[in-house]
């Protein structure tokens, strides 16, 4: 493939700034709504190589790296899912589809407690740079047969594997009937996605709810997450009085479901599902309700005039 | 750039592991493992004595902790040295004093650099776990089996022929394996290894030689972790790891035993401004009922008709 220039904007998204927006009303007069994504993952003992990403620090078999995350599948998802029994959360499970065949179990303990499952790819070290857009099309493909056989779901949302994209991921995601994308991170609201075909949402996931960034990038300790998870939580659910936003809290079993650091997370999620106001939804049923209430359509509207200098 | 077409094949994409060294399980769904004397926790504490050679190889890639100054790197070459002159004795002070008796993973040429050192360790009742020669001499599949059986059997002789102790367990430099590590342990008579980060509990490993276990060390609760990958203070620390056994001890109640792993340093937690932290973390944790404190391997003896 011929170098493409690159772009200075991804083009995905019009500029809205947040006063004046259409009002954004949830479901049961709910005001925020809150989500949770566990990601759970399968991260392969000896994967090839991508060009633009080498997947592991060490060579095959990076044993120490491959075992943390092995810990997810093991011992930390029944943890996490305890946590979030407790306190009445369904996740909307981040997968990597090929967990589906390594271990049903998960998949089955998910399933029956009424999870959405959306797609994480096939594997957390397979990445579609570099892929050709037929390439792309057939993990794809790959994810919503998946996901179908084993549960029954209709795929709904995307979170690019370790969030690695392609300038035309976004419309060809849209094209094969996914609704929401988790890998963009520019606003506290569900937002339109211009794409070729189809609609598309751009869904409020979060960077800095993310338990893999907050662990292994902010190197945060763990009552500092439960701290960190109730203030971004009190100050949405005070804004959400003059209009729904959505918070959501990214998890990986693997580090929340640590010994040392689940009874932060549980106490923190007890506190959220504490307040009347909150409702506490998977991604695919705010996708549903942004389209249902019309916000969909107003903030495309919105944005249309916003762009032709009606401010 | 473009990818191979078989970038799309995934032929390790089948029930369980992606490999045959262990089956998966879940850890909550197995039958609870009984400790000796119907104790709740086996407290695993495992001190690391290392050597850092002054001209380490930077590839395949260092060990944590490894030197990172220019050569010759006088900082930490000698700050790591700390550890084997001062700080591990005054851990072993401390353990002494709480009447433990635990284990120390220890690289084999401490055998003839410091058998003084060596000597100690042995002597207080600790158990040596073999921690291959020294930090600079990392497992990965670049090195030949040869190399790297030679690398596991000489660590084993100094070890062995220093301590008097049989010395059947193991622990890589940054937990390292390559793909023949499991089966080269297993070939020199070590029963059970510490690098796999994925339990709480011992589970079974197949090798080309027998069996082995793998035995919990905690990675992020590890004091050289806290306090030089996260940069978190000693009393952060101590609140992690106080919050890790309470966990683990919660659920012994009502799985079985666990274990609760404290991986230590010689010169972290051998600091003078750090080892009160640690007593504080001993006492607390000692203070509970149905602590069974003990040598890693005596914990793997226990398990290992269990698992």
């Amino acid at each position: 493939m011929g170098a493409e220039p690159m772009q200075s904007d991804l083009g995905l998204y019009d500029y809205l700034p947040w006063p004046g927006r259409p009002r954004i009303t949830w479901p049961g007069g709910k005001k925020l709504a809150v989500w949770i994504a566990p990601n759970i993952e399968f991260y392969e003992y000896d994967p090839p190589n991508n060009p633009t990403r080498t997947p592991w620090g060490r060579p095959n078999p990076d044993v120490l790296q491959y075992s943390h995350r092995d810990y997810g599948n093991r011992a930390g998802w029944q943890r996490m899912m305890a946590a979030m029994d407790r306190a009445g959360f369904r996740g909307s499970v981040s997968l990597n589809v090929a967990l589906c065949d390594h271990h049903p179990e998960i998949i089955r303990a998910c399933a029956d407690r009424g999870w959405e499952f959306f797609s994480h790819g096939i594997y957390n070290t397979r990445y579609v740079y570099n892929m050709t857009v037929d390439q792309e099309r057939e993990i794809i493909r790959d994810a919503f047969d998946t996901v179908r056989k084993h549960t029954g779901q209709e795929l709904a949302g995307w979170l690019s594997p370790a969030l690695s994209n392609n300038l035309w991921t976004m419309d060809i995601l849209a094209e094969a009937g996914i609704q929401y994308t988790c890998d963009m991170f520019h606003d506290d609201q569900p937002m339109p996605v211009k794409v070729k075909s189809g609609k598309l949402i751009s869904m409020p996931y979060s960077l800095e709810m993310n338990d893999v960034i907050v662990y292994n990038s902010q190197k945060v300790t763990p009552r500092h997450y439960g701290e960190i998870i109730r203030r971004q939580f009190d100050q949405l659910y005070k804004e959400s009085d003059e209009s729904g936003m959505v918070m959501c809290i990214p998890l990986h079993p693997y580090l929340v479901g640590q010994p040392h650091r689940i009874d932060a997370f549980a106490e923190a999620i007890d506190y959220i599902a504490g307040h009347d106001g909150v409702w506490q939804a998977t991604g695919r049923e705010i996708a549903e309700a942004y389209h249902a209430s019309g916000a969909y359509d107003a903030m495309t509207a919105a944005a249309a005039r916003h762009a032709q200098g009606d401010r | 750039m473009s990818l191979p077409e078989n970038y799309l094949d995934y032929p390790a994409r089948r029930y369980g592991m992606d490999h045959d060294r262990y089956d998966w399980s879940d850890m909550f769904a197995r039958k609870p493992i009984a400790w000796p004397n119907g104790a709740r926790i086996a407290l695993s504490i495992v001190t690391h004595v290392q050597h850092f050679p002054l001209d380490m190889p930077a590839k395949p890639f260092k060990a944590p902790g490894a030197l990172s100054m220019p050569y010759p790197d006088f900082r930490y070459f000698t700050n790591r040295d700390y550890g084997n002159r001062i700080g591990v004795f005054r851990i072993l002070r401390l353990l002494t004093e709480k009447g433990l008796r635990t284990s120390f993973a220890v690289n084999g040429c401490i055998a003839t650099r410091y058998p003084a050192l060596l000597d100690a360790v042995v002597a207080e009742g600790h158990e040596v776990v073999a921690h291959s020669l020294d930090m600079g001499k990392v497992h990965h599949s670049g090195l030949s089996a040869d190399d790297e059986n030679g690398i596991i059997a000489e660590t084993l002789r100094l070890l062995r022929g220093a301590t008097g102790q049989p010395v059947e367990g193991w622990l890589s430099p940054g937990r390292a394996q390559g793909f023949n590590t499991p089966d080269l342990l297993a070939r020199n008579g070590i029963r059970w290894n510490l690098d796999w980060a994925n339990d709480d509990l011992p589970y079974r490993m197949q090798t080309a030689e027998g069996t082995l276990l793998a035995m919990p060390l905690a990675y992020e609760t590890d004091d050289r972790v806290v306090a030089n990958e996260y940069f978190q203070s000693e009393p952060e620390w101590v609140q992690q790891v106080k919050d890790r056994f309470d966990v683990l001890y919660r659920e012994s109640a009502e799985y079985g035993g666990r274990v609760m792993s404290l991986p230590l340093h010689s010169w972290v937690s051998g600091m003078p401004y750090r080892v009160e932290y640690l007593r504080e973390v001993l006492g607390y944790i000692l203070d509970h009922d149905g602590v069974w404190t003990a040598s890693v391997g005596q914990i793997a003896a226990a398990a290992d008709s269990q698992v």
